[in-house]
């Protein structure tokens, strides 16, 4: 019978032939990835608990991204839980200082097509760029994961996500996402699995395909699949095919046309506020480039295709998601255009998009961000007002001091 | 139990907000809700219910958002829906989350009770009972062991 993606990755993950959406079955855990806040220093204390090891060090990846960089006693603390709990589990694979965990994991192999994985991080979903089923648990689940090396899970349906045609100019992934969760809602995904599929998909390079998956969480998806194709195997060097079959029985199938699609802005406090960039006109105190979701290698040339030779009239913070994403920008030329406009370089690390470090916002700025939530006082004050947009509107934006339509700022 | 009523899409910041996170579970229980509901942390009881609307917890993996509120001594959680993450979080810490069409039917103050097995939750205020998703046993086994990290330890002890 016909099958879909997520069908197709869970069956392999729980040793079966087929499964059917509903049913509960308990998968074999290829990767699992945690962080420094929701990793080491909470496992440490329930293994020791338990008296249990993780069940296979080599399956497990350990990266730090939210308390970096550290900047109090508690912060230090957890960054130093994490270096020293990965020596004592013997887990290899950690990336220390390198950039968020979700642009780090593929960008050094971690994930290929057909895996099935877990992440510590409700961003997890990104990795369903790579055609591989990922999703994201609490630090409970993941001890469950890492002792016994397996997750339950309902089978999920299927909901096609189908855009036809090709984005124009200044419109990218983030503005698709942003459209889907004003149409759709936080909770239009109903924790199944939700596919991008057509043209306009396939024409998008790994990291704007990361960038779909990884706001399925805002969509209320449990993953966001991309099935894997040339671009997937060119960018991972190797790896299979894996698509759902023709005629797979879908939960929802939803076609639009790509090239209709304006610039999208969501307006404080929810994602879901949304509405095409020309309805809007605020003006800013701070444009932030920044998060897993807005600051890749293809986010920052987006933003300097607009800045370039161009001044921000506001304060403009650019957090390179990856240090390895910064260090390709610096040598192309992409991360000069940014700061020659006066962008100032914060470390590669979640920074502001999740509230856990020193910079938070003032009450009352208007802040106009790549980052993935706008919900009330995540990222400072519950009176900062957030507005999030793709790096393109955030860098027309900057220019201008007022939220801009990037269409107008192309040369 | 009485109620605290929330509306839709209670987010995981506003339950544990960032800037609380490299605290434990103490400090930021102490903020749990304050920017929607001020009172709550300082006033809540044990046994205590917390009602939502559509799509409860929506937003991070960060299980100390359940953990806070079990904290402070919430008995059960109620809603027409929980986001995914949370509802898998909330169970792995003991925390029952029942799914009930009809919650918006029940006012702040109410005083509840909530039976699990049956899978309906009586409104003593009301006199209503309200019909809600049965709990899958093997989650419900997870709840009654206090938890994932209890039920894993009586599992170990088991096979020892």
């Amino acid at each position: 019978m016909a099958a879909t993606l997520a069908q197709k990755l869970v069956a392999k993950a729980a040793g079966r032939a087929s499964v059917t959406p509903g049913e509960i079955v308990t998968c074999k855990v290829d990767l699992a990835m945690v962080h420094d806040s929701s990793g080491p220093r909470r496992l440490k204390p329930r293994l020791e608990r338990l008296g249990a090891k993780v069940w296979d060090p080599s399956k497990l990846v350990v990266i730090t991204d939210h308390y970096l960089p550290a900047y109090d006693d508690e912060s230090r603390k957890i960054i130093q839980i994490a270096r020293d709990w990965v020596k004592e589990a013997g887990v290899d694979a950690f990336y220390d200082a390198q950039g968020i965990c979700h642009v780090v994991l593929p960008e050094r192999g971690h994930l290929r097509p057909g895996m099935f994985a877990v992440g510590g991080d409700s961003h997890s979903p990104t990795g369903g760029a790579f055609a591989a089923y990922m999703f994201g648990i609490g630090a409970t689940e993941m001890l469950g994961v890492v002792v016994t090396g397996e997750i339950w899970l309902k089978v999920p349906h299927t909901i096609a996500m189908d855009f036809a045609g090709a984005l124009s100019p200044g419109v990218s992934a983030k503005d698709i996402m942003l459209f889907l969760i004003g149409r759709f809602g936080m909770d239009g995904g109903q924790y199944q699995a939700v596919e991008y599929r057509g043209a306009a998909i396939r024409a998008l390079s790994m990291q704007e395909r990361m960038t779909l998956c990884n706001m399925t969480a805002e969509l209320g998806g449990q993953t966001g699949l991309v099935a894997s194709d040339e671009v997937t195997l060119k960018y991972l060097g190797k790896g299979e095919i894996w698509d759902s079959d023709f005629g797979a029985p879908l939960l929802a199938h939803h076609r639009f046309d790509a090239s209709g699609l304006a610039p999208q802005v969501a307006a404080p406090h929810s994602p879901a506020n949304t509405r095409p960039v020309t309805e809007f006109q605020e003006k800013v105190d701070l444009a932030y480039i920044g998060a897993c979701t807005g600051a890749k290698l293809e986010d920052l040339r987006m933003a300097a295709r607009v800045l370039k030779g161009k001044k921000s009239r506001v304060k403009l913070l650019v957090a390179p998601a990856s240090l390895r994403d910064q260090e390709v920008a610096e040598r192309e030329g992409t991360l000069g255009v940014l700061t020659d406009a006066g962008a100032e370089l914060l470390a590669n690390s979640c920074g502001m998009c999740a509230g856990y470090g020193p910079n938070l916002l003032a009450a009352n700025t208007v802040t106009i961000s790549t980052t993935a939530r706008n919900f009330k006082g995540r990222m400072g004050d519950p009176n900062a007002q957030v507005y999030l947009a793709s790096p393109y509107t955030v860098a027309a934006s900057a220019i201008t001091g007022r939220i801009s339509d990037p269409r107008e700022h192309l040369a | 139990m009485k109620a605290w009523v929330l509306g839709d899409n209670v987010d995981t910041d506003v339950i544990a907000p960032g800037r609380y996170m490299k605290f434990g579970i103490e400090e930021i229980a102490r903020h749990c809700l304050e920017s929607v509901e001020p009172r709550f942390a300082g006033e809540v009881k044990a046994g205590d219910i917390v009602v939502g609307g559509r799509n409860f917890g929506v937003g991070s993996s960060r299980e100390q958002a359940p953990e806070a509120l079990k904290h402070l001594g919430v008995s059960a959680l109620i809603a027409e829906s929980f986001a995914g993450v949370f509802y898998r979080n909330a169970i792995n810490l003991g925390l029952p989350a029942v799914v009930c069409a009809q919650a918006k039917r029940i006012n702040a103050g109410d005083e509840l009770a909530v039976d699990l097995e049956r899978g309906r939750i009586e409104n003593r205020t009301t006199g209503e009972t309200l019909a809600c998703e049965a709990i899958p046993p093997f989650l419900l086994a997870i709840i009654r062991d206090g938890g994932l990290l209890p039920h894993l330890e009586k599992k170990i002890a088991r096979t020892a």
